[in-house]
């Protein structure tokens, strides 16, 4: 990555009492972001992707122990006090959920819940918030806004409450966006309108995003860099063409082959991947894909491996026997 | 008038005939499913796709009878499930059964798995609790869970996926004909998704059964189907078999629900706002073709005209003025 980073995290640990014992939901983790570059994020459900991103927020459970360093355009969040905090995350970051009515009140009208916000963050007076309160409905592609502003959360459609959360999000011109699976509940054609949105929005803004999703397939054609996670790990990391020509990681194989493919013939069997991710109480000495892994060694239940360098700039893999490296491969 | 009689399945065993099944809302009225009619054929995967809230699940439960049809005939092997009442429609119920999207909220928490499985049994009156036991343990194998180590458990005890194995097993343990799979796995996450859906093909062959397989992804669809059908605000678009559909779509909305999916290849751009707008109403479906509001073809004759279901290629069917083929 190029120019100095917007965002990095470094040697993140996130850990969560429950009743079977402490769950490491988040395991040393190491990444960075450039001003204006989307970052991509996959993995299983549970492998750590919210944790994580509620940790660079600094808006984990009470109960949550955090560790490492999250500096933001220089600063490490995790020292900073809540002031300074609540400012920070009102001009800095904003975030967009899965399911939109997290992040909207269901009793306040669209337009009272824009208002608040950019009265709040940018001092503008109320005539000056309604009119940019439109503008910004109509950016992310809501007919008639005037008419929107006053109406409740319920009476929009699923896509539209997306839509809505973005313009909130956007609305006090963030410099990074984290979505976190902001399509996934949403349907296929309404789900390629939205991200078409944060794309066209983040290019204008040149804000920098991290792309949250368990689908390779979302990120394959809009983010620049993907960090794949299991079990609390990042177990490879690279640009999005260096990771989609030359996977290191059994996983991330494992994670491509299992999406059925449209030019496939019908019931061509799935190359599924067997059982299931780890109980993250119960940390496995070695690689935590071991027990599902067609590569395993011995060498892969004695010790946990690092994340290595590959020999393409940026691509990075935690593994003892990665896939072969296909000769004469440059990104 | 009986339908679009050109939509014929070779030995079908289901029969769905101008099915229309609304919803009063206080003084309006929701057009979910809307002159529906298709067929299944004995040992055939009918894949069902279209948007969330376009009418999938309602013609899934109006076949069951779990919703009652406006008007319209289902036939499950020649009789006529709408006329039947009581004991006789109980009967039939047990050749014919339903899986949920949700798998767990689908299972009672408090009941122990063994119970779960047994219930349909139970209700079908197996009266023999040595011969239940028995069913329930070679169903469980059936579908790679240890009998021995589930039946006592609880279902919170298990994941996603599993439960949807607990659901599949439950509803294969009465050896019914027909399965009618809702959403099964837009719950799951891809790993565990590509599990379940070899799981739903291997018993698909190992029990002889008919499948109506709803989702909203296409990709799920194609891996499964036989044919496809394409459901639009209550209305078909277009019925063929997959792979030709897939290949050549004869409707734009088909056409469009293509374009849409994302593609795991970062050499493929998505396509820039394939999509515009988003559905209309279901209490005030537009005049004419329901999609012309969305359609990039869209003309006169498309507001003021209902377009008919009408064959286009070798068993594939269209709704449209002006199709793609
Ligand atoms: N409040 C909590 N208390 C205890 N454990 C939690 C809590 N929230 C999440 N976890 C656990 O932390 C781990 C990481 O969860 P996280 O929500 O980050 O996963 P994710 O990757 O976002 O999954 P998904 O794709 O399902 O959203 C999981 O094992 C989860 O069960
Ligand atoms: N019990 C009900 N009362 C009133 N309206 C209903 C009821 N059930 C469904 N509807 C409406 O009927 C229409 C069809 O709903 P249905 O659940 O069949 O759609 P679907 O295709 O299964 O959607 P999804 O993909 O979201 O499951 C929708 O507009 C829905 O809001
Ligand atoms: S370290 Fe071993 S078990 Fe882990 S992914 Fe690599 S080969 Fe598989
Ligand atoms: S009938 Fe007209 S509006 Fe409907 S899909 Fe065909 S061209 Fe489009
Ligand atoms: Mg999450
Ligand atoms: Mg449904």
């Amino acid at each position: 990555m190029s120019g100095p980073a917007l965002l990095t995290i470094e040697d993140v640990v996130v850990e969560l009492p429950t009743p079977r014992g402490n769950l490491r939901a988040v395991d040393h983790v190491d990444l960075s972001l450039g001003a204006g570059r989307t970052l991509g994020i996959v993995g299983e459900s549970g492998c750590g992707k919210t944790m994580l991103s509620r940790a660079i927020l600094q808006l984990l459970p009470k109960k949550a122990k955090l560790s490492g360093r999250v500096i933001f355009d220089g600063q490490d969040l995790v020292r900073l006090n809540a002031e300074a905090l609540r400012r920070l995350r009102a001009r800095g970051i904003a975030v967009v959920f899965q399911d939109p009515m997290t992040s909207l009140n269901p009793v306040l009208t669209i337009g009272t819940q824009l208002v608040e916000t950019l009265q709040e963050h940018l001092e503008l007076d109320a005539a000056a918030a309604r009119r940019r309160s439109a503008e910004l409905l109509a950016a992310v592609g809501i007919p008639a806004p005037e008419q929107r502003l006053s109406q409740y959360p319920h009476q929009l459609s699923g896509g539209m409450r997306q839509r809505v959360a973005i313009a909130i999000a956007l609305s006090c011109e963030p410099k990074l966006l984290i979505a976190d699976e902001p399509t996934t509940a949403l349907d296929v054609t309404i789900q390629a309108q939205i991200l078409d949105l944060l794309a066209r929005e983040q290019r204008r803004r040149h804000m920098a995003m991290i792309l949250i999703t368990h689908d390779l397939g979302v990120v394959a054609g809009r983010a620049d860099e993907v960090a794949v996670m299991y079990a609390g790990r990042v177990v490879e990391r690279a640009p999005t063409p260096a990771l989609f020509k030359n996977m290191h990681m059994p996983y991330t194989a494992a994670l491509l082959a299992a999406i059925p493919k449209i030019e496939a013939a019908p019931h061509t069997p799935l190359a599924a991947i067997p059982g299931r991710p780890p109980d993250q109480t119960r940390p496995l000495k070695g690689c935590s894909f071991a027990p599902r892994c067609r590569n395993v060694g011995d060498q892969c239940l004695r010790s946990k491996p690092a994340l290595t360098t590959a020999e393409t700039e940026g691509h990075c893999y935690a593994c003892f026997h990665p896939l072969k490296i296909s000769a004469g491969v440059s990104a | 008038m009986h339908g679009n009689p050109t939509i014929v399945a070779r030995d079908p065993l289901l029969k769905v005939e101008n099915l229309v099944v609304e919803y009063p809302i206080g003084a309006r009225t929701v057009h979910a499913v809307s002159d529906v009619s298709l067929e299944i054929a004995r040992g055939e995967t009918l894949g069902l796709v279209g948007e969330s809230g376009c009418g999938k699940s309602t013609l899934g439960r109006a076949v069951l009878q779990l919703r009652r049809a406006k008007s319209g005939r289902v036939l499950f092997d020649g009789a006529d499930l709408t006329a039947l009442q009581g004991d006789a429609l109980r009967k039939m119920r047990h050749r014919v059964q339903l899986i949920f999207q949700d798998p767990i909220a689908s299972l009672n928490p408090r009941r122990r798995i063994g119970d779960i499985i047994a219930e349909p049994l139970v209700i079908a009156g197996v009266k023999d609790a040595k011969k239940r036991r028995e069913l329930v343990c070679e169903t469980l194998s059936a579908v790679g869970l240890d009998p021995a180590l589930v039946v006592g458990r609880l279902p919170h005890e298990f994941s996603g996926g599993q439960c949807q194995r607990i659901c599949i097993a439950r509803a294969l343990v009465l050896n019914p004909e027909f399965i009618i799979c809702d959403e099964p796995v837009s719950a799951l996450d891809v790993s565990i998704r590509a599990q379940i859906l070899n799981l739903l093909e291997e018993m698909k062959q190992r029990f002889a059964l008919t499948l109506l397989f709803i989702a909203h992804d296409l990709a799920v669809v194609k891996a499964v189907s036989d044919r496809v059908a394409v459901m639009y605000l209550g209305r078909l678009c277009e019925v063929g078999p997959s792979a030709q559909l897939f290949d050549k779509p004869a409707h734009p909305y088909t056409a469009l629900l293509i374009e849409a999916i994302p593609v795991p290849d970062p050499d493929v751009r998505p396509a820039e706002s394939v999509a515009v707008g988003e559905p209309p109403s279901p209490m005030a479906p537009p005049s004419g073709c329901r999609f012309r509001t969305r359609c990039p073809r869209a003309d006169a004759k498309c507001a003021a005209e209902v377009p008919e279901l009408r064959p286009v290629a070798s068993g594939q069917y269209v709704a449209c003025h002006h199709p793609l083929i």
